[in-house]
């Protein structure tokens, strides 16, 4: 056997383990319960519709219908504010001398590793005193405020590689700092932030313990919080349930597809620098 | 470097700045004050007494009898113990294989998917593989004659199948990061080593694995920032059951705070994970603190 057989056949006996379970959350997903008593690999009788996806669009209690469309307003907007903002900070970072600097990037890097559990009880009082408490409003500011620390160190990481001589050019030519930063750096760096809205937009749309403890009306829930419901307690739906587990992985799996070149280098320079 | 004015700084970095402070830093001290008083309101250690001698954190029974639960504490232990090691060796096993294999790009992308799939669907994912009827893990253990059973509603296989299952969601980190670091080696080290008589073992742990040594020390760190963190797949997957039995600090924080509302308790919990998270966080910090 040659050398390059068996690497083959190593490669793919691992791939395996990763492809098996995906063929069969769609398999499960595209046919009817009584199929799938013996497994969903029994092909004896083999019937694929998509009923199980009709129902968990429309589920009487947590219908994706409403979940997804919530989770795209969420994470639209909670990706949109925290670039914003973290791109004039990391832009600040990058050009400007101030004196506190390394304290900020200590904090930046405290929050990366901060677990949510750290803030969970003092956000949820402060937002029940601003009556922000099940709201998207509330919500979106919470994921604005933790996006912001890591997209300000990343582009702060690119900011430094862009060469400052146009800039200088242009501050020669008597723009003011501002329009600078607009006029110049910002479209610049417009790859980095595609990176950027790339994994935030998926961590926001895979986002859980926040919305678990600051969403509580059934219709305002997130995509997220309906796959526990729908899940049951004593009998298990399975193809209702992958199916649902489909239509919510497709989002953020859709956005790596379509953005793989920025994602895999946002996800690089996020944690290499 | 510019010299920056005033209203530089209040138009650049003031909005990054209040967020920050508002949303982070300050309920992350309050955290910290909550965790040392009492509900009327005095100072104590009480609450770190009552957390740290109970049966979730430490359960000493099911360690002397080696029985699940064995306390959050060590349930997160033992995933750090399990998870880490199997998530570097896998990911750079299959960056190293999967390079070299006929669709190895396809099978990439599907163990990346693993990772890039909300960690809700994630415990999913591993309910539905070890399930007993529709599980994957049966149908093949069923192939050599044994026994099968949905093995994360037993006690004593809860905590392990979650563990495996993490292992399955988050190899796709690990093996993108070494991915990307092979592509950076530089080929004529092994044309050179191979003329030399190396095998590819020795290449393997001669070029490969030192080299790669930097993106390891930032996968082990990312990772284990990940365990201590693990919440969603367990919430979703055993709800850190049964019986506390694949039970972890982040959903004993949030059963105390939202369940028993004993935000005392609860804080200690959360000083408790944070305190681990910064420790495994020093590498991090110290690659920023060597920033001029």
């Amino acid at each position: 056997m040659s050398k390059k057989l068996v690497v083959n056949i190593i490669g793919w006996i691992f791939g395996l383990v990763w492809l098996v379970p995906f063929m069969g959350v769609f398999m499960t997903a595209i046919r009817p319960m009584d199929e799938l008593l013996n497994g969903w690999w029994d092909f004896s009788s083999f019937h694929p519709s998509f009923n199980n996806f009709y129902q968990a669009w429309n589920h009487p209690t947590a219908p994706l219908s409403r979940g997804i469309p919530n989770s795209l307003i969420v994470a639209t907007s909670a990706t949109v504010l925290p670039l914003v903002i973290a791109t004039m900070a990391g832009y600040y970072l990058a050009r400007y001398r101030f004196p506190l600097k390394k304290l900020v990037y200590i904090v930046v890097v405290i929050t990366l590793a901060l677990p949510l559990q750290m803030v969970a009880i003092p956000l949820y009082e402060m937002l029940l005193k601003m009556n922000l408490l099940d709201s998207y409003i509330g919500l979106i500011l919470l994921h604005t405020a933790w996006g912001t620390p890591w997209i300000t160190f990343f582009m702060r990481n690119f900011f430094t590689t862009l060469p400052p001589q146009i800039e200088e050019a242009a501050r020669i030519d008597g723009a003011s700092d501002f329009k600078i930063f607009f006029k110049i750096a910002f479209p610049l760096s417009l790859p980095a932030i595609g990176s950027a809205a790339a994994l935030q937009f998926t961590w926001v749309w895979s986002s859980f313990f926040l919305e678990l403890i600051t969403i509580y009306t059934p219709e305002r829930f997130l995509a997220t919080q309906r796959i526990p419901l729908m899940r049951g307690v004593y009998h298990v739906d399975w193809g209702v349930l992958s199916a649902a587990a489909i239509m919510v992985m497709m989002v953020p799996i859709l956005v790596y597809l379509l953005l793989q070149k920025y994602y895999i280098r946002g996800m690089i320079g996020w944690s290499m620098k | 470097m510019r010299r920056s004015k005033l209203s530089h700084f209040l138009f650049f970095m003031l909005p990054a700045l209040i967020l920050i402070g508002t949303f982070v830093v300050y309920p992350s001290l309050r955290t910290i004050l909550l965790s040392f008083f009492d509900e009327d309101g005095h100072l104590t250690l009480k609450n770190y007494v009552k957390v740290l001698s109970s049966r979730d954190t430490i359960n000493k029974e099911g360690i002397a009898r080696g029985e699940f639960p064995l306390g959050t504490l060590l349930h997160n232990a033992i995933w750090i113990a399990l998870h880490l090691p199997l998530t570097i060796i896998m990911g750079l096993i299959l960056a190293v294989i999967l390079r070299k294999t006929w669709g190895g790009n396809l099978l990439k992308t599907f163990v990346f998917f693993g990772m890039v799939m909300p960690m809700i669907v994630g415990g999913v994912m591993i309910n539905f593989m070890f399930d007993a009827n529709v599980g994957v893990v049966n149908a093949f253990l069923r192939l050599f004659g044994l026994q099968v059973k949905t093995w994360t509603a037993h006690p004593e296989t809860a905590l392990f199948s979650l563990i495996l299952g993490s292992v399955w969601l988050w190899t796709g980190f690990s093996m993108t990061l070494y991915s990307a670091g092979l592509e950076t080696i530089p080929k004529d080290f092994y044309e050179a080593a191979a003329i030399d008589g190396a095998g590819p073992f020795v290449q393997f742990f001669k070029i490969t694995v030192p080299l790669l040594k930097p993106i390891t020390v930032v996968v082990a760190t990312m990772t284990l920032l990940w365990d201590l963190k693990i919440f969603d797949i367990v919430y979703v997957a055993t709800q850190g059951g049964p019986g506390g039995a694949s039970n972890v600090l982040a959903i004993q924080m949030y059963n105390y705070a939202f369940i028993e509302f004993d935000y005392g308790k609860a804080a200690v919990v959360a000083v408790l994970l944070t305190v681990f998270t910064m420790i495994a966080a020093i590498p991090l910090i110290r690659s920023v603190g060597e920033e001029k």
